[in-house]
């Protein structure tokens, strides 16, 4: 229980936002029409690949000599790439066909 | 001024630009721009990670730089070939890469944080949702990939999905308690390992049993896990922009996954647990004319007839629309009509083709204007004053039974009230059952003709015909 209430004195600033930002992500999103529903879904997930952060982190700490933490490493940078630029483009992909089009002729 | 300094504050630019994003993607101005934005600022916090910090040794920024070079090329080639019906499938790979990412970093930072108890938490955490998000994915991928047609289900596979979950937490908790006790905990590892390979197993057993139908939902889910488990590896290395980041897609995508599930009438848990998209099959399908009565055909000649003649047509695309490739001469077809002085409109279920919204995406790659494409409840109250509703590749959203049946697995999900329209014509490629896997009663209503054929080839006749009339 100590140990519980130690963690959350030392993360009582990430908490906060942690809370906050639940609200922020719910309000954010809460009147997306339907039509949306795809592409924002798409879009999410490219924003989530900020994962990639943490897999830079591995390696930029990582011991040059330790080449199981390299391999690991470099493996995750990969996957985190694939997931932030695939992400993006696909989201992208759909949104372009959202663009206006010229007025329909009648 | 410090460089840390300098990082904290390209850190809090990219938590504001994923909000900015996240917020204009869901209006239809501004979606593109918002997503822009959104990857403006994930290249700055990625780039700011790398230059910003104390310098390391050569081997590694190369590591870094390949890496990246690697993952960027495969998903940009990727994200650019695929093809528009393949992008639910898409969205569900790359979010197993997020989540298998966040799992390799709790891999990796497991036993340099033994002996922290605070540490520790967040890298089990990471390692059971990343694991869970990547395993599921990728079967959902499968699924809707058609790899894997079959929804393999085990008798009592919710009590058993829930005791491996069980298992996988005692484990964790066991794991983090051991570990943070002692200095020497290396031999644990082997334990958050199997951790790590019981979650893989879970994600597996939670997505396989879920039929195809409800794929969309899963794939909304498990990309707020991912999201969740980012925010533990932003919990980890005390990064804001990791932990911004990743819980507010957390608590976004949950929220898009109950608006999904509330397009279908359908509550999450009955989702997760009540397996239905082949369930209902066997329950309903083979059982011929529930109402007696028998189809009629018609021809495309007549059906162009009909059309040309008529005042006002709606046209309700299905995901069978887009497997033929039918958008594009579907486009054609009603300019046609409209320049002929036919009022045509879309009616669009919220959950037509695969994923809500999907079917808007497939029908403006084809040029269609935005306008046309109406709604459910806004279109429903149209259909008594419309002449011809053309049904194209769609078959559980204009399913009566959803209104009449309490005993249909579909009861209770809004329809398209097409039946009220003066006269429908279903183009389909045969008798066969929907998606959802059940008999739909409008084929037989009298009101109904079918116009059996590929979608591509019967409209693109239909349009020949319209031009010589």
């Amino acid at each position: 229980m100590e140990q519980l209430f130690a963690f959350l004195e030392a993360h009582m600033q990430m908490l906060f936002m942690l809370i906050l930002m639940i609200f922020v992500g719910i309000e954010v999103i809460s009147h997306v029409p339907s039509v949306l529903h795809t592409p924002l879904m798409s879009g999410a997930n490219a924003i989530h690949g900020v994962v990639i952060v943490g897999a830079m982190l591995v390696l930029l700490n990582a011991d040059p000599n330790n080449i199981a933490t390299l391999v690991l490493g470099f493996v995750a940078v990969v996957l985190g790439t694939l997931n932030v630029v695939g992400g993006f483009v696909v989201t992208d992909r759909m949104l372009e066909m959202f663009k206006k089009k010229p007025a329909p002729k009648k | 001024m410090n460089s840390t300094l300098i990082l904290d504050l390209i850190y809090l630019i990219g938590s504001v630009t994923f909000i900015m994003g996240l917020q204009m993607l869901s209006k239809p101005e501004s979606a593109r721009k918002g997503n822009l934005i959104a990857a403006v600022g994930m290249t700055i916090a990625i780039l700011g990670t790398i230059f910003l910090r104390n310098s390391v040794a050569p081997v590694i920024y190369g590591l870094l730089f390949g890496a990246i070079a690697i993952g960027g090329i495969i998903g940009w080639m990727v994200a650019k070939k695929v093809k528009m019906t393949a992008m639910p499938q898409l969205v569900s790979l790359f979010n197993g890469m997020g989540g298998a990412c966040a799992a390799l970093i709790s891999v990796i930072e497991f036993t340099p944080h033994i002996g922290n108890f605070k540490a520790l938490i967040t890298v089990m955490a990471g390692m059971v949702i990343g694991s869970v998000s990547f395993a599921g994915s990728m079967i959902a991928f499968l699924k809707l990939n058609g790899n894997m047609k079959k929804d393999l289900r085990l008798p009592m596979y919710n009590l058993i999905n829930n005791l491996i979950l069980l298992v996988i937490l005692a484990l964790a908790c066991y794991v983090i308690y051991s570990a943070s006790g002692t200095e020497h905990g290396e031999h644990l590892f082997r334990y958050a390992l199997l951790t790590f390979a019981l979650a893989l197993f879970y994600g597996i057993m939670f997505v396989f049993p879920i039929g195809g139908a409800d794929m969309p939902v899963v794939i909304s889910l498990l990309n707020s896990f991912t999201g969740l488990a980012a925010a533990a590896g932003g919990f980890l290395y005390h990064n804001q922009v990791m932990l911004t980041g990743g819980i507010m897609v957390g608590s976004a995508g949950t929220l898009l996954t109950v608006a999904m599930c509330k397009g279908m009438n359908r509550s999450l848990t009955n989702v997760i647990f009540g397996a239905f998209g082949s369930g209902g099959a066997t329950v309903t399908a083979g059982t011929g004319s529930p109402t007696g009565g028998s189809v009629k055909d018609i021809s495309v000649s007549d059906t162009a007839i009909l059309m040309n003649y008529c005042k006002k047509i709606i046209i309700v695309p299905g995901y069978g629309l887009a497997v033929a490739q039918a958008q594009h001469v579907m486009h054609e077809l009603e300019s046609l009509l409209e320049e002929r002085g036919v009022d045509v409109k879309y009616a669009i279920h919220p959950v037509a083709g695969r994923m809500p919204g999907h079917m808007n995406v497939l029908l403006a790659e084809s040029n269609v204007d935005y306008g046309k494409l109406v709604e459910m409840e806004n279109i429903n109250p149209e259909f008594e004053t419309t002449d011809v509703v053309f049904v194209v590749g769609a078959n559980d959203v204009v399913n009566p039974a959803a209104k009449t049946n309490p005993n249909s697995p579909i009861f209770g999900m809004p329809i398209l009230e097409v039946e009220k329209a003066k006269s429908i014509i279903i183009n389909k490629r045969s008798m066969n059952a929907g998606y959802a896997g059940i008999d739909n009663e409008l084929f037989y209503n009298p009101k109904t003709s079918m116009l059996f054929g590929d979608a591509k080839k019967v409209i693109t006749d239909l349009v020949a015909e319209l031009k010589t009339m």
